[in-house]
């Protein structure tokens, strides 16, 4: 079985992320870049499937400009087989995300398709499902377990009610929430290993695909401050309080 | 010219490097430490979880399991290790000691041993030099290893051999010819490749030492304990030169680990004085906070500059005596202007174990003493690299 994974380079979570004086988006400039963490959930996962023989080859996708091929390294480290880097310094929406890598499985022809649930940067949760969308592809979002057998795969999804088990013919794509598993550290023979396998490198005009941006950012603010609060003496005078505010 | 690119790489796969041990360290935060600590135990998790992921044999080369780097690499992971407030000193003898067996064994010595110490299989981190008579005065030392037939019966007593309790070999220097009878001064000494899982109790006794530090120190005994003749190491008689060749390998790990430390006793204090707030404002808005740690950063981002440039003459195969030792020298002193600036910062919480300060303070103390002392390298320089005379 073939397994595809998307990694996707993200400011690192201990950074603190800043707003850019022009509010055009946040500061990039010397922060600490790593792997989306819901990411290195779909590429551990990939490679405990590959240990326990379900899958053969493990290839690791990602897209931007020519540092995210660290992000590929990352996931060689891990025990990814082969890299892909699709090289652009335009911006990507989730959209074009979802048309490159369809292309991409059309030329691949991976069984599965694992993707992190979201990017810790924007947020958008939208790639994996727009992409088994494009592809006409069943889907098993918000995985916490994962569990394949022949031409099909159990996916124990995490839910508000709780958790929910849907069965799905492959090939599929899942994407990861964080309780799937715990990320290994790569070990150092596998980091010198990870530097002699190969990361081909295209760019999104190989595919076809046309990547420009669909939606427009206004404006990027800072969330506001939070400013120290009062104490109450009881019920009464937090209500006048509330309606002083005009909360109420 | 791909030389942008090489180094490109390299700077790629060291921040995957760091960013590993990282990792592996974050399994193991201050609370195991200090249990650790106050037990005296020594961390085998940690140290099983660094050989698991073949952090520990990064200087073997990869013919006999090992990743084959060089110092540089290995002392990046001993930086990180201490940056994230653990401690390497339980294990970073795992990665260098194995070095007088690489550069001076017979092809047999090594194939018998560099897969099992690549592998952890085998332990050889207690390296017996120091004696309590002789002290740093190596070409005194007095524990004798005489010739009987197959093999070689030692007599004698170490100090302050650490991990011995952690340790299934030993590297050991002995004297093999008495001292008034060689031709030089540096002659008659040899080094022995001990196996203390048959020795112990065949001649050999081990006796932990209570130290400042938890260290895993002891004190080891010899009375007529044997070891074969094919343990010898290189010839017999020309052992300080065996080991002197490593000892700039120990410094230049050492002096990565003390800039380890200097950033992490840095980033804790930075913290601190940003949160900490008295006289209705943080305390790192007082300069006489701010001043300490600014300094104690500058000079350990200089003693980083010395340690590069040791580390670089070292893998390039290049003399680099002076080099070693001064990074040994300025990397512990930076570590310790750091660890004050941090202790003065935190105030009376830094005496509080759970701030884990007083163990780190402790801990980074011991690198201006072992494994060489500030005065021996400030004696060597002046007569080595300056011509000043003899001192001693
Ligand atoms: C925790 C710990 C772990 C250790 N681990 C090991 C180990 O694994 N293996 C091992 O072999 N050793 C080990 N050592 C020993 C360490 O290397 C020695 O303690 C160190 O080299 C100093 O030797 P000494 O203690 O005999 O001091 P001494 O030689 O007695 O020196 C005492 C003081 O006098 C100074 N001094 C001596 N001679 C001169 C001179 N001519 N000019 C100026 N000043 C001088 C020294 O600098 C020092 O400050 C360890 C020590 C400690 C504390």
């Amino acid at each position: 079985m073939k397994l595809l994974v998307a990694v996707k380079r993200v400011v690192d979570f201990n950074v603190k992320v800043r707003v850019k004086a022009d509010q055009t988006g946040v500061e990039l400039a010397n922060v600490k870049m790593s792997m989306n963490p819901f990411d290195e959930i779909g590429v551990e996962e990939a490679v405990r499937l590959k240990e326990a023989g379900t899958v053969d080859e493990i290839v690791a996708v990602s897209m931007g400009p020519q540092q995210c091929q660290e992000t590929i390294r990352t996931a060689l480290a891990m025990g990814a087989d082969r890299g892909i880097l699709v090289k652009t310094d335009d911006e990507l929406q989730p959209l074009a995300v979802a048309k490159l890598l369809k292309a991409i499985v059309e030329e691949e022809k991976p069984d599965i398709v694992i993707l992190g649930k979201q990017a810790i940067d924007d947020d958008s949760n939208q790639t994996g499902q727009m992409l088994a969308g494009l592809l006409g592809w069943s889907q098993g979002t918000f995985a916490s377990k994962l569990a394949l057998t022949d031409g099909e795969a159990e996916v124990t999804r995490e839910i508000d009610g709780g958790l929910e088990t849907v069965k799905l013919k492959l090939p599929a794509v899942v994407t990861t929430d964080l309780r799937l598993n715990e990320p290994r550290y790569a070990s150092l023979p596998n980091i010198m290993k990870a530097k002699k396998k190969t990361i081909d490198e295209k760019s999104p005009a190989d595919y076809g695909v046309d990547t420009a941006p669909r939606l427009k950012t206004l404006k990027v603010e800072e969330p506001p401050k939070r400013s120290a609060g009062i104490k109450v003496a009881d019920a009464a005078e937090l209500v006048s309080k509330l309606r002083e505010e005009g909360v109420i | 010219m791909t030389m942008p690119e090489d180094i490109a790489a390299e700077g790629q796969d060291m921040e995957q490097i760091r960013q590993a041990v990282r990792a592996l360290c974050a399994d193991f935060p201050g609370k195991y430490w200090r249990q650790k600590d106050r037990d005296r135990e020594y961390p085998t998790e940690f140290v099983t979880a660094l050989t698991k992921s073949g952090f520990l044999a990064a200087l073997i080369p990869e013919e006999y399991g090992g990743s084959g780097l060089g110092v540089t690499h290995a002392g990046a992971i001993l930086e990180e290790i201490q940056k994230s407030g653990c401690n390497g000193g339980a294990c970073h003898a795992q990665m260098y000691i194995m070095g007088t067996i690489l550069r001076h064994g017979s092809p047999e010595q090594k194939a018998r041993w560099l897969p099992k110490i690549a592998s952890g299989e085998l332990r050889l981190q207690a390296f017996a030099v120091t004696e309590p008579t002789s002290g740093t005065d190596t070409l005194s030392l007095s524990t004798t290893a005489e010739r009987d037939g197959d093999h070689y019966v030692v007599n004698g007593q170490k100090v302050w051999t650490s991990r011995a309790e952690h340790s299934d070999l030993m590297l050991l220097l002995a004297r093999t010819m008495p001292k008034d009878k060689v031709e030089k001064r540096t002659d008659g000494l040899s080094v022995f490749v001990v196996d203390m899982r048959k020795a112990l109790g065949n001649g050999l006794t081990i006796r932990p030492i209570r130290a400042m530090i938890n260290h895993s120190t002891t004190e080891v005994f010899f009375d007529n304990m044997k070891v074969p003749a094919e343990n010898l190491i290189g010839q017999e008689g020309k052992g300080f030169r065996c080991i002197i060749d490593g000892m700039n390998a120990e410094r230049i790990l050492i002096a990565h680990e003390c800039i380890g430390d200097g950033r992490w006793f840095i980033k804790k204090a930075t913290d601190y004085a940003n949160e900490r707030v008295v006289f209705g404002r943080p305390i790192g808005q007082n300069q006489g906070i701010q001043f300490p740690i600014a300094r104690a950063y500058a000079a350990i981002e200089a003693a980083d500059l010395m340690v590069k440039k040791a580390a670089a003459m070292f893998d390039a195969g290049q003399p680099c005596g002076p080099e070693a030792n001064m990074a040994k020298m300025i990397g512990s002193e930076a570590a310790w202007q750091a660890a004050e600036a941090c202790m003065q910062t935190h105030g009376g919480f830094a005496f509080a174990e759970e701030y884990d300060i007083e163990r780190k303070f402790r801990e980074t103390r011991l690198y201006q003493i072992a494994p060489i002392s500030t005065n021996l390298i400030l004696a060597y320089i002046a007569e080595h690299v300056l011509g000043l005379p003899r001192s001693y």
